[in-house]
């Protein structure tokens, strides 16, 4: 083993395999550590949480300094419930005066999240997708993360649920599930005539369901409810959504060339596209407030 | 002071976002933590729809077939709001999922206890 | 400042939506507070309500004092913080 003075060298030799100092190694063996420097080093949280007293104090300190400063920001807010407010602009009288004959919803505010911002919406109804994945992905419950011991609860559970008769619960669901899901439905689909809509209907339905498998155990919601049509509608309501609002995007930016019969305003079937998307939303939020109760109890859908 | 009282529903909002995020610095317990973010969402809605409210006008929805502007209340805040309250209700749900798999995972909802447990298992 | 019964009622529930905020912080037991917490949402609604503002009225109903709670009670349940299921 000569000895090897340039850089090039060295570097081909290291290359080689041969056993060789590279000017880094010599570096990181000759360096000083860096002396972390008294003066400037922030106390530690930990060392604040462990004083448990200053630690609340700071707490309260902090929260009351931003107290303070949105205090003095609302006392020079204008005036609650005056129609010159700066909020009340023009975005406003456009949304009111050309609303129904723009989107033909008797509903402004339907109207408004179905057809002026329908693409805010879509998102939305992926943020809730995207959830029920994250919740299925946590708390799936299959042979890989289950322990002894909870799989033994879990036995215990199904056996005294076996036993529980449930009398007031089920004879309540029996004649209130009906009724409540009725009643999801018919907001959904007046959702462009009077308050609701999708995401309000969604979340009744979505709850009597939840009453139903209270009572009735999961098996009988299973019936029409699985994993698989639970994947088939909310994936197929994102994209009959998708399609329905992406047709700007097909036949040129605004609507050019391409508008929908908005029919008569008041009527059941008008407001073009806003009854089918409403029955979409409504489908998917269903579909996942159950998903979220059916992971939480049973770790499967 | 007196605009503060005339504000009302603006400064009950500043006042609950204080608590809920009070409730998000004292709390120990996990699941008081998420009580006191779902308190602070609600106060930022509440804050919104105070601001879209107009005194003697009613809720945007066509009556008497009065299509006028200065009629019905500002719509805008109501969409938003609407958006809000949905999406605040999947974090809940996600993160008490994660509360699950926390508990699951070190017994316990305690956050000091958590941190300590966490810190220990990785000294190991 | 006017002083009609309205606003007078809607002053009241802020009132109340502010002290079911402070009780859901002190209160000890978690089975509480999540009842609490629902009783705040139902506030909610009922102001949604006096803001004329219905859709969010039946949202908050159907979503705050319905199905979030529900995952909570669920919650509660899983890491063993009910009376009379099993305690942890």
């Amino acid at each position: 083993m000569h000895k090897k003075n340039t850089f090039l060298q060295k570097l081909k030799a290291w290359v080689n395999g041969e056993d060789t100092l590279l000017h880094a190694d010599e570096y990181i063996a000759k360096r000083k550590q860096p002396q972390p420097k008294q003066w400037l080093r922030s106390p530690s949280v930990e060392k604040i949480k462990s004083n448990r007293a200053l630690y609340s104090f700071l707490c309260v300190l902090v929260a009351m300094v931003f107290i303070t400063i949105m205090m003095v920001v609302v006392s020079e807010l204008p005036t609650f419930g005056n129609a010159s407010n700066p909020g009340n602009n023009e975005v406003m009288e456009r949304y009111l005066e050309k609303g129904i004959e723009e989107t033909g919803a008797i509903n402004f505010v339907a109207g408004m999240i179905l057809d002026y911002r329908a693409f805010d919406t879509f998102g939305e109804s992926n943020v809730l997708f995207l959830a029920v994945i994250c919740v299925l992905m946590l708390l799936r419950r299959d042979s890989k993360n289950i322990s002894a011991a909870e799989e033994k609860e879990i036995a215990e559970d199904e056996a005294l649920d076996a036993v529980d008769h449930k009398s007031i619960l089920q004879v309540g669901a029996k004649y209130l599930s009906p009724v409540i899901i009725l009643y999801g439905i018919y907001v959904i689909l007046n959702g462009h005539l009077s308050p609701g809509g999708g995401f309000s209907g969604g979340s009744i339905v979505g709850g009597g369901l939840i009453l139903y498998a209270a009572a009735f155990g999961h098996q009988s919601v299973q019936r029409f409810l699985n994993f698989r049509t639970f994947t088939w509608i909310s994936v197929g309501c994102l994209l009959t959504y998708f399609a329905c609002k992406s047709y700007s995007f097909f036949t040129g930016a605004n609507h050019v060339g391409y508008t929908i019969p908005k029919g008569i305003p008041g009527h059941i079937l008008s407001a073009g596209f806003i009854l089918p998307l409403n029955i979409c939303v409504g489908l998917i939020v269903a579909c996942t407030m159950y998903g979220f109760y059916a992971l939480f109890t049973k770790g499967d859908i | 002071m007196t605009h503060l009282l005339i504000n009302y529903y603006e400064a009950a909002s500043v006042i609950l976002f204080g608590i809920g995020f009070m409730n998000l610095l004292l709390q120990n317990n996990l699941i008081k933590k998420f009580i006191g973010l779902n308190i602070m969402d609600t106060a930022v809605y509440l804050f919104l729809a105070a601001q879209g409210y107009i005194t003697n006008r009613v809720a945007p929805i066509l009556t008497h077939g009065i299509v006028d502007a200065d009629y019905y209340i500002n719509p805008v805040p109501a969409g938003l709001v609407l958006t809000g309250i949905v999406v605040s209700v999947s974090v809940t749900a996600f993160s008490l999922a994660l509360v699950q798999r926390l508990y699951k995972h070190y017994g316990t909802l305690n956050m000091d206890e958590i941190m300590r447990l966490s810190r220990e298992r990785e000294g190991e | 400042m006017n002083w009609e019964i309205s606003t007078i009622i809607q002053m009241l529930m802020v009132v109340f939506l502010i002290a079911c905020a402070i009780g859901v912080s002190v209160t000890k037991n978690l089975f509480i507070a999540v009842i609490i917490f629902m009783g705040y949402s139902s506030i909610m609604a009922i102001i949604w309500v006096f803001l004329q503002s219905p859709d969010l009225a039946i949202t908050e109903a159907a979503v705050g004092a319905g199905v979030s709670s529900v995952l909570f009670f669920l919650t509660l349940k899983k890491v063993h913080a009910l009376k009379g299921t099993r305690e942890g």
